[in-house]
């Protein structure tokens, strides 16, 4: 009692007062070390930067010139009186969780995570804790993903038939891990693979940094549909149905979400076909990370956090919601998950 | 249940009409008998009698799971929906079936008798042998509620494209009484004489909300008006030596009036009257809160009864003498049920609402702002050659309601209020459709009882998806109706509109989120308001 935590939550976001920095503030700050680079975590205007070094161009691409120093994986830093690690997450390339330890005592937060190995990102290792900190986009038991090769049938099957009844096929996900993911699946004899300039941009810089991605024709204003025939289209999703899209002329739509699970879900994203699949664990995945932690104590942010909460102490664990304020921004999940 | 499975997949993955149809009716051509027929029950809102009630499938659902009650309760309203929520919860099934759709009908029509703890292994074993898709369909035909996206119309299409016959024969054919037991194919779809089923309604005929002025429809000579009551639209069907009181919903409601029986001691056989239900005070009709009193009750407590007494107010006649009018003019139909109904005594349950005066538009546009005094909520107007189509076909019969605009929207975001609703969530964002995205337009602070606010503020508890300091976004579901006074263009607003005196005007239960209003209805509102 009356010792500082190793994590507090504030107002700016997770902070370290033993090492005075902060874990993807959303406010600007001295030090901050970043999990990865989705908006939602990495946001300019810090003073400096630490990162893993797989998740250092994706953060230059996204935030310019910034002061970034990085750290490999496993690779133990000192900051004051913390000492710090970065650990893969399995979320997207170069995404980690961030172990730290003060005085013997360990916390880890893990940003965003996924279980499931994706064959692209560096797959999720469980780091043993005394305190772990996880999200709960996915946190109720009706999420439950499919092995990766069966969603990677689908998407295949439905581009063949696309194909074979002469439509373009768009597949909307978000330009950061998702579409890399979707395009590692993918199975590039079916035909061209088209990318949305967003996607491209993160392509360019992943394979820069030596991920194996299939070739690509990133889409310009003098693309037409005609000279690609059989074509799949990876966009954002917010291209689907806008002016953009229209050079395509007849399509069939998709989503690639974990959201997609849901029926009323994919019923409002109005696409022809819902893909579930996701860059976050689902409920089995974030119980077997939690349990593979060790921690006897767990702080519940971003999703179901109380009804995960309140699971999480059904089966025997200390654990808390992060307070409410502690939610960042309007960012819209279901476009970024 | 893999073809009926098979189809589901392909309906619920498309929004399209045509790719909707192109399936049911690639369906009514290959299928067996029984299960086409099942498919039109389902999809006409027949189901098979229940088997289990809802709160065992929610205990055997979590126990299968492995999942505490409040856990499922919880994971429940995320979903929205009690049979998905069931089949997405449960473990992978560890068999599979073959069997049809008619086969798992049957399965569960023949537990419905059984001891509880056999309906329950019957259950259990069923879920394990369905893949998840299948097993929500099992779930639906036990909680009933089969909408999925196709509605009784988009199945009469595809059963004119499969049969070859025409879509307004088979509409009418597909009313009334029957059951996969008691019709065949062959005697639902093809029998020539098709008055076999002696309750069978006619598809009704639905009036579009006028928005333009009513200048627009021409000559005033042209038409016919009559007040717009606030009621329950319904027929009456006299035939056989019975009655039959069908609401719109073509849900049979006979037991629920009763008040109707002695119809038979004043009106002939072969009489099919159009109207609407009001409860009604003697002279004029009672509030629409009076007869919802009525609505949902099985049976009517006798006292119910001289509360609230029902009549139908007649509009139209669709069968006279058994002979189906609906061809003839509305004019003509109309003094016909006038000359019916000239015997019938002031104190029965079937009354003749008179018609308004319309001389000129300006003069009937004055009646109109007097809909209020005559507890009605606005104005019928019907043209006065028109035949009795059905469904709703813009044209011929409009309705012009009081309340000045009104659209469907769905809530976003939710804010406690302040002071005494301080706990409850009274605040909300509403938004409407565009594409795949929702565009927020208006907040709307009141309308609501404190019974729907209470109600709400549970729902926005459970359904919280991301917090910003007080304000909750919450899962894109309810649909509310929102009335306001009226519609200006605003650079400062997102959807580019501001709306003068927004409230909600009612909780549209009813209405699930693909029906709620667009950004382009918004926009064609402000053209025509703006
Ligand atoms: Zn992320
Ligand atoms: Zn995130």
């Amino acid at each position: 009692m009356g010792r500082q935590p190793v994590l507090s939550f504030t107002p700016r976001g997770i902070y370290c007062a033993a090492g005075d920095f902060y874990i993807d503030p959303w406010r600007p700050v001295d030090r901050a070390l970043i999990t990865h680079g989705h908006a939602d975590h990495a946001r300019a205007g810090h003073q400096r930067y630490l990162a893993t070094p797989s998740a250092a161009p994706v953060l230059r691409h996204r935030l310019g010139d910034i002061a970034l120093e990085t750290a490999a994986f496993g690779q133990t830093i000192r900051i004051g009186d913390a000492q710090i690690s970065f650990h893969p997450a399995g979320h997207v390339p170069g995404s980690a969780q961030i172990r730290v330890e003060v005085a013997g005592e360990v916390w880890v937060a893990s940003g965003d995570y996924k279980t499931q190995d994706d064959g692209l990102s560096e797959a999720f290792a469980p780091v043993p804790c005394h305190t772990f900190i996880t999200e709960s986009t996915f946190g109720l038991p009706v999420f439950r993903w499919a092995p990766q090769a069966d969603v990677a049938a689908q998407i295949n099957g439905w581009w063949r038939q696309c194909r074979a009844e002469g439509k373009t096929a768009i597949l909307g996900a978000y330009s950061l891990g998702k579409a890399q993911r979707l395009l590692s699946m993918l199975e590039p004899d079916i035909g061209p693979i088209l990318t949305h300039g967003a996607v491209e941009g993160t392509n360019r810089v992943l394979r820069a940094q030596g991920f194996t991605l299939p070739d690509t024709v990133p889409v310009t204003p003098d693309t037409r549909a005609a000279d690609h025939p059989g074509a799949m289209v990876i966009a954002p999703p917010s291209a689907l149905g806008s002016a953009w899209a229209r050079r395509f002329g007849t399509v069939s739509t998709g989503f690639a979400s974990g959201w997609m699970q849901l029926r009323g879900v994919r019923r409002r994203r109005a696409a022809d076909r819902g893909f579930v699949i996701s860059d976050h664990a689902d409920w089995d995945g974030l119980l077997s990370a939690i349990a593979a932690t060790g921690a006897e104590r767990v702080f519940v942010t971003h999703g179901y956090t109380e009804i995960f909460a309140r699971w999480l102490a059904h089966i025997g664990l200390d654990a808390a919601v992060v307070p409410t304020e502690f939610h960042g921004e309007n960012l819209d999940s279901e476009a970024l998950e | 249940m893999k073809r009926f499975a098979a189809l589901f997949a392909r309906i619920d993955q498309s929004t399209r009409t045509t790719v909707k149809v192109d399936a049911l009716a690639d369906f009514f051509r290959e299928a067996p008998e029984q299960d086409r027929m099942w498919t039109i029950a389902l999809f006409s809102g027949r189901r098979p009698k229940r088997a289990v009630n809802t709160t065992r499938l929610r205990e055997w659902a979590a126990e299968r799971s492995g999942c505490p009650l409040w856990l499922f309760e919880e994971a429940y309203p995320v979903v929205g929906d009690l049979a998905e929520t069931i089949a997405l919860i449960l473990p992978p099934a560890r068999n599979q079936s073959d069997e049809t759709l008619s086969y798992w009908v049957g399965y569960l029509r023949a537990m419905a008798d059984r001891p509880e703890a056999e309906r329950k292994q019957q259950v259990l074993a069923a879920w394990d042998r369905l893949d998840a898709t299948e097993r929500f369909l099992f779930n639906k035909l036990i909680t009933g509620g089969f909408r999925i996206g196709v509605s009784q119309k988009l199945m009469t299409r595809a059963l004119a494209r499969a049969t070859g016959r025409p879509e307004p024969e088979l509409a009418h054919r597909l009313m009334g009484n029957w059951t996969p037991d008691t019709a065949t194919w062959h005697s639902l779809i093809e029998a020539e004489d098709a008055g076999a089923d002696a309750s069978r309604p006619y598809p009704f005929y639905l009036a579009y909300q006028l928005e333009a002025p009513p200048e627009t429809l021409g000559p005033p000579e042209a038409w016919r008006a009559e007040w717009k009551w606030d009621g329950i639209r319904a027929q009456l069907v006299l035939r056989a030596g019975e009655h039959f009181v069908w609401s719109r919903g073509e849900e049979l409601m006979t037991d629920r009036f009763p008040e109707l029986a002695c119809a038979r001691d004043f009106l002939p056989e072969g009489t099919v009257l159009d109207g609407e239900l009001v409860a009604w005070d003697g002279a004029a009709p009672l509030s629409f809160s009076a007869l919802q009193k009525r609505i949902g009750r099985k049976t009517v407590p006798r006292k119910l009864l001289a509360e609230a007494p029902v009549v139908l107010l007649a509009y139209d006649l669709l069968e006279d003498a058994g002979a189906d009018l609906r061809a003839r003019p509305f004019a003509e139909r109309r003094s016909r049920l006038a000359e019916l109904l000239a015997p019938v005594p002031d104190d029965a349950p079937v009354r003749l609402p008179a018609q308004l005066a319309v001389r000129d538009w300006s003069d009937l546009a004055a009646r109109r702002a007097d809909a209020r005094a005559a507890r009605a909520e606005g104005v019928m107007l019907k043209r006065a050659d028109s035949p009795y189509l059905s469904g709703r076909k813009k044209g011929d019969w409009w309705k012009w309601k009081l309340d000045p605009l009104t659209i469907d929207a769905v809530m976003i975001y939710a804010q406690a209020g302040h002071g005494r609703r301080a706990n409850l969530f009274t605040d909300f964002t509403f938004a409407v459709r565009d594409g795949a995205d929702l565009v927020p337009f208006t907040k709307a602070y009141s309308g609501l009882t404190d019974a729907e606010f209470r109600e709400i503020t549970a729902w926005v508890r459970q359904n919280t998806i991301e917090r910003f300091g007080p304000v909750r976004r919450v899962t894109p579901h309810h649909v509310f109706e929102i009335a306001f006074e009226g519609i200006q263009a605003s650079a400062r607003h997102k959807s580019g509109v501001a709306l003068r005196f927004p409230r909600m005007a009612r909780w549209r239960r009813d209405k699930p989120l693909r029906e709620a209003n667009t950004l382009d209805d918004l926009n064609a509102m402000l053209r025509i308001h703006g």
